[in-house]
């Protein structure tokens, strides 16, 4: 991404061409434009003819959903009846202090501490690959598949997995630790075990985003280093780790935001039963089955500021405008 | 042995044992889809190979009875059209906000920024109405409608190619008496090949292994994509592992061949993908 910075930004007045079809008017400058009106219009017109069908897009499925959704959040709606009542905050006093409803965000730490686990792992694998190891790409291959596997699949795998005398009990019981667990029968065991099948999924994204990273950090640095006596762990220290800086913070809100809306592996494998239900699955449920729209869309701007709030939190503590865009 | 030997060998276990993670799930899959039902039932360890190793019985089951044929054909519509779409919209984005100056031209830039900040799961619920409103529901444009509606990751990704297209070519052209128009459809276009492929691989997987969509959407049994089928096969095969083995095989399968034969852009695509 460094070489899209070190462009100029140039003036860039009078790109556009009259459109009609004569060779540009601004060339032949002496000469006055047939139709200098026209020409304006059109010059003035065409960026947003470009733009016409994403804005349209945009405005329509991200933009006027976030307006209805805090428009819904203060209503009783139901998502069918044309009518709807202003209850007040109603909808937001009943997340914050009903506890069958606002149990999901423990369940979200489940998927917070896995996803410590997750980049710590990801950034271990990403630096001894970076150097020069045997089988590196059968290795890279290897970790990196399971993040493009369909997560319907990946639920089915690992619902086998974790079957009573299922995958894993048989390889407990190789090392001699036999147990006939049902691995997804009590809350705090199928958490984990769920959290554990999305780190198996997400590690190989996390790896090779800071591989990428790793590997864009000037080769010269390590040998200055190596001359200078630096061990494999002051390298990563002083080294890699301030190289890859902007891509582990922006991990970081990736997987915070991740966390919150953890969706497809627990539905796919419980259902949200045994205590296992999140935050996006509860939305669902509650707009898609109670038919609660209103209550939903409350539900679903709160996660949407937590996840607003992490971010903005996460810019003002580390500034860095490499992860700008624009 | 000396401290840099055993490091050395640490090292190479942790990594063999991760690749034993990984694989391990995914072969006692395989193993199972050529299981026969008799042999899941009674038992024998799911480590256990299969009696006879060529038994394609599950994997006709699945296909057949699974419907995975229709799921593959309305998969491969959505994917195409949506795909083609990010394409040229992002670029055509890429293009209006890179080399113009407009009115309002930071404010749409803004728009498109905060909107890759809002996760499309949390607004799921009110995309639903105006889905709903415009008639699409249950049909696979609900789906094309959402992916390329929401595709910031792809506009960003052409923006930084733009970019680096020197200006002097668009000016060359316009001195040849090409609008803009023919501009970015000669010049900007075909020099966004890189981009392109990264967009087309990112894009691809995404719409490829997307669930929720295609699940909240379009209910319809003859309408399943891919994940959505397979997620059906919970319901009537829910004993039969050998079946939905199968069925998850078949489905892995295509991504594992896209993976071996592209290995080196699909790295490259979800470097550039996801850190923009």
């Amino acid at each position: 991404m460094a070489h899209a910075h070190t462009h100029p930004p140039s003036p860039r007045a009078g790109q556009t061409a009259t459109g009609t079809g004569r060779p540009s008017a601004k060339d032949a400058a002496p000469a006055p434009a047939p139709a200098p009106r026209r020409a304006r219009t059109w010059r003035l017109l065409t960026p947003w003819l470009f733009l016409l069908a994403p804005l349209t897009l945009l405005i329509t499925f991200t933009y006027a959903p976030i307006a209805n959704m805090v428009a819904y959040s203060f209503t009783d709606w139901d998502g069918v009846s044309p009518d709807l009542h202003y209850t007040g905050a109603e909808n937001y006093a009943e997340i914050f202090t009903r506890e069958d409803l606002f149990q999901v965000f423990w369940v979200s730490g489940y998927y917070l501490a896995a996803s410590v686990v997750q980049i710590a792992a990801a950034l271990y694998f990403a630096t001894i690959l970076s150097f020069d190891i045997r089988f590196r790409t059968f290795f890279k291959g290897v970790l990196f598949f399971p993040s493009l596997v369909n997560g319907v699949a990946i639920g089915f795998v690992f619902l086998y997995f974790f079957q009573d005398g299922g995958t894993f009990d048989t390889v407990l019981g190789l090392f001699g630790y036999h147990t006939d667990h049902a691995w997804l029968g009590t809350p705090v065991s199928a958490n984990v075990s769920l959290a554990g099948v999305s780190i198996w999924r997400y590690l190989g994204m996390n790896f090779v985003l800071f591989l990428g990273a790793i590997q864009s950090v000037p080769g010269e640095l390590y040998e200055a280093a190596e001359l200078d006596g630096a061990g494999r762990w002051h390298q990563f220290r002083h080294i890699i780790l301030p190289g890859i800086k902007p891509v582990l913070t922006l991990t970081v809100i990736l997987s915070v935001s991740g966390s919150l809306s953890a969706f497809e592996i627990p539905y796919i494998m419980t259902g949200g039963a045994t205590g296992t239900e999140t935050f996006v699955i509860q939305t669902v449920k509650l707009a898609f089955r109670f038919n609660k729209t209103g209550l939903a869309s409350a539900a679903a701007v709160v996660l949407l500021l937590i996840i607003l709030l992490v971010t903005w939190v996460q810019r003002r503590l580390v500034p860095d405008d490499r992860v700008d865009l624009v | 042995m000396t401290r840099r030997a055993v490091a050395r060998a640490l090292v190479y276990l942790s990594l063999i044992a991760a690749a034993l993670v990984v694989l391990l799930p995914l072969g006692v899959v395989l193993l199972t889809s050529l299981k026969t039902g008799n042999e899941t039932a009674n038992g024998s360890g799911a480590l256990a190979p299969p009696d006879d190793p060529f038994n394609f019985h599950n994997y006709v089951t699945a296909f057949q009875d699974g419907g995975m044929l229709t799921a593959f054909g309305n998969t491969a519509f959505i994917l195409v059209v949506s795909v083609g779409g990010t394409v040229l919209i992002g670029s055509m984005t890429a293009y209006a906000i890179d080399r113009f100056t407009f009115r309002f031209r930071k404010a749409v830039i803004a728009l498109f920024l905060v909107a890759a900040l809002v996760p499309g799961v949390t607004t799921q619920v009110a995309t639903f109405q105006i889905v709903h409103s415009l008639g699409m529901f249950d049909t696979r444009w609900a789906p094309i409608a959402l992916y390329l509606g929401t595709d910031i990751v792809s506009i960003y990704i052409f923006m930084q190619f733009v970019r680096s297209i020197p200006i002097s070519l668009d000016e060359a052209a316009r001195l040849d008496g090409a609008n803009a128009f023919t501009i970015y459809r000669k010049i900007i276009f075909p020099l966004l090949k890189p981009a392109i492929a990264t967009v087309v691989i990112v894009k691809g997987i995404a719409v490829y292994n997307d669930f929720y969509i295609p699940f909240l959407y379009m209910p319809s049994q003859d309408l399943g994509v891919i994940s959505t089928s397979l997620f059906r096969f919970k319901g009537p095969y829910a004993a039969h592992w050998e079946t939905i083995s199968a069925g998850a095989v078949l489905v892995i399968l295509p991504t594992l061949i896209v993976f071996l034969a592209l290995q080196k852009y699909i790295y490259n695509g979800f470097m550039r993908g996801a850190t923009k």
